[in-house]
């Protein structure tokens, strides 16, 4: 945890750069093609590397400042029951964050270089989590519609080409599961208590539906990553395939829970069997991205914060480590 | 005071030092120095919300109104509350955190060996499950205060502060009332000053490994057994309760 050595593997990585030849890059596409599971020490395109480095480190980053919107609400979670479950969940989360992290690592990043880069602002995190989580119903939405979401794009992942990604996947899913079904389970108490909580639920619903449907990316006609990453097996379906799943699984649970979807051109099309929905303001989106949602600056504040005020910590940390370790040696 | 009062007073005692150090440390949740740290703290934190819900939910059975786990949390008033003093205090810096739980836990750990051997079934058997879980939190603590003691000069001045700061509410936790005495006579309760006699040896040996002084016992704090709390408790409370009271009646 706190070795010094972990800061120089990057360079070895980054030297194959540039070298690969045809014959190379064919025998490793025709591994990917025959469902080959690409290893850690395996050779592999450098791009192919980066890709994976770029989003593995971004999900868990993802994760831990996922942690923020719903630490929200543990002080004031309103049975103990609620207040243990919402607490084991964001512990997972920070458990999810942690192997992400070491399944980047062995692609050659540091994670003390993944975290540098979130905490200078250069990698992302999910758009959703720069929303605020403003009551008791958020805390079951972002169960349900967060963690939904986050399943339809996870579960493709757990067949991901890469072994360690889609080992931790597997994992993953399966807490993921549990997520979305405790914060369902929320609104299902809202939904069938007072007014004022069933309302409580419906204004959760309004704020989260159109940023949910974001969290699947851009339109695929505008999405720049997507045709390598689906030759590469990264990725299985395009964007508007897994937002439309999600839509078509959702909206019925809606349905149940007595709830309206904020959208007015809602509506089943009998000819395909899906939903049809009305236009996604990708302005909005845009705008989140580039650091200009309601919560961007509160919630790299907060890392930033935590992570200062945690030197002195992992400072005592490697120095007694270092004084014990001399001290055995002698 | 009769035998039963006691016992229904000294489980509430134990629900509501759990669930005020839990209350605590969550407040700390995504605010950790580091991801490992983070995950224990949840951790940690969870073991003490479970052992609130196992100690009001016997309290309720006690008290035979038919109230539940979360009536005791939600639904009291302040000076109903009866947790030390020491856990109730604000948050500080890390170490502050780990001092706070070592001088706590050190306690704690003796207080639920000697009830899990006492003559009350139920609290013998839930002393029994919280003594596995506290045994390894005062150990991942401890080393925490040993690595911070014996760490940098400046975090070896940093929690020299937090144990002189935290020190004056060590007291409380061994000053015996009515319902330690009642509980230890007729129950086989924890007799205190034993479990203060171990505690500082144990709390001794700590502070020689991690190179930290001892305070001396001036200026003792204590009221909290008795519901006399600092100003802290009731802000803590007031966030913990307000979907409870602001909602009156509604299911969760």
């Amino acid at each position: 945890m706190y070795t010094q050595g972990l800061d120089q593997k990057d360079k070895p990585a980054a030297a194959g750069q540039g070298t690969e030849t045809p014959e190379q890059l064919e025998a490793f596409q025709a591994r990917i093609d025959a469902e080959e599971k690409i290893e850690a020490k395996d050779w592999m395109p450098e791009a192919y590397r980066r890709t994976l480095i770029r989003q593995i480190s971004q999900h868990a980053h993802s994760e831990i400042i996922g942690m923020q919107p719903e630490g929200n609400w543990l002080t004031r979670a309103p049975t103990l029951k609620r207040k243990a479950i919402l607490l084991a969940k964001i512990q997972d989360e920070a458990g999810h964050g942690l192997y992400l992290y070491s399944a980047a690592e062995t692609l050659g990043v540091s994670r003390d270089q993944m975290v540098a880069d979130l905490l200078n602002g250069k990698a992302k995190y999910s758009s959703i989590f720069n929303y605020p989580a403003l009551t008791w119903a958020d805390i079951g939405t972002i169960g349900w519609l967060v963690d939904g979401a986050a399943i339809m794009n996870q579960i493709p992942l757990c067949r991901c080409s890469y072994g360690p990604y889609s080992r931790a996947m597997i994992r993953i899913c399966k807490e993921e599961s549990f997520h979305q079904r405790q914060g369902f389970d929320i609104l299902v108490s809202l939904c069938n208590g007072t007014d004022k909580q069933k309302a409580m639920a419906q204004d959760a619903l309004d704020r989260w539906w159109w940023p949910s449907l974001m969290m699947f990316g851009p339109s695929d006609k505008d999405s720049k990553h997507s045709a390598q990453s689906m030759a590469w097996k990264i990725k299985r379906f395009s964007n508007d395939e897994l937002r439309q799943k999600f839509i078509d699984v959702t909206v019925p649970q809606a349905e149940f829970l007595g709830l309206k979807v904020p959208d007015d051109k809602l509506a089943f099309d009998e000819s395909t069997g899906h939903y049809r929905h009305g236009e996604i303001d990708w302005q909005e989106f845009l705008d989140v991205l580039a650091g200009n949602g309601p919560c961007n600056r509160q919630r790299m504040a907060k890392r930033c914060k935590a992570h200062d005020d945690g030197a002195w910590v992992r400072e005592a940390a490697r120095a007694y480590a270092t004084k014990h370790t001399a001290k055995h040696a002698a | 005071m009769n035998k039963e009062s006691a016992l229904l007073a000294y489980v509430t005692r134990l629900g509501d030092n759990a669930l005020v150090l839990g209350q605590r440390m969550i407040e700390l949740v995504a605010a950790y120095p580091e991801l490992e740290e983070e995950l224990a703290n949840a951790n940690l934190a969870l073991d003490y919300i479970g052992q609130a819900r196992m100690f009001y939910t016997y309290a309720a059975e006690l008290e035979g109104q038919g109230r539940g786990e979360d009536d005791f949390a939600f639904l009291r008033d302040e000076n109903e509350f009866r947790n030390l003093l020491l856990l109730e205090q604000p948050n500080g810096h890390f170490g502050d955190s780990i001092t706070r739980l070592v001088l706590f836990e050190a306690f704690y750990l003796a207080q639920l060996e000697a009830l899990a051997r006492c003559e009350d079934a139920r609290i013998a058997e839930i002393a029994a499950r919280a003594e596995k879980e506290i045994r390894y939190h005062l150990r991942h603590n401890t080393q925490w205060l040993v690595r911070l003691g014996d760490g940098t000069d400046e975090s070896h001045r940093r929690v020299q502060e937090s144990v002189n700061e935290l020190w004056r509410f060590s007291g409380e936790m061994f000053e015996a009332d009515e319902i330690d005495t009642i509980v230890e006579k007729a129950y086989g309760g924890p007799k205190l000053e034993e479990l203060q006699k171990r505690w500082l040896a144990d709390i001794d040996a700590i502070l020689i490994n991690a190179t930290l002084e001892k305070p001396q016992d001036t200026g003792m704090a204590s009221g909290g057994k008795a519901g006399r709390h600092s100003e802290h408790l009731g802000y803590m409370i007031a966030e913990m309760q307000y979907l409870q009271r602001s909602h009156p009646g509604a299911a969760w």
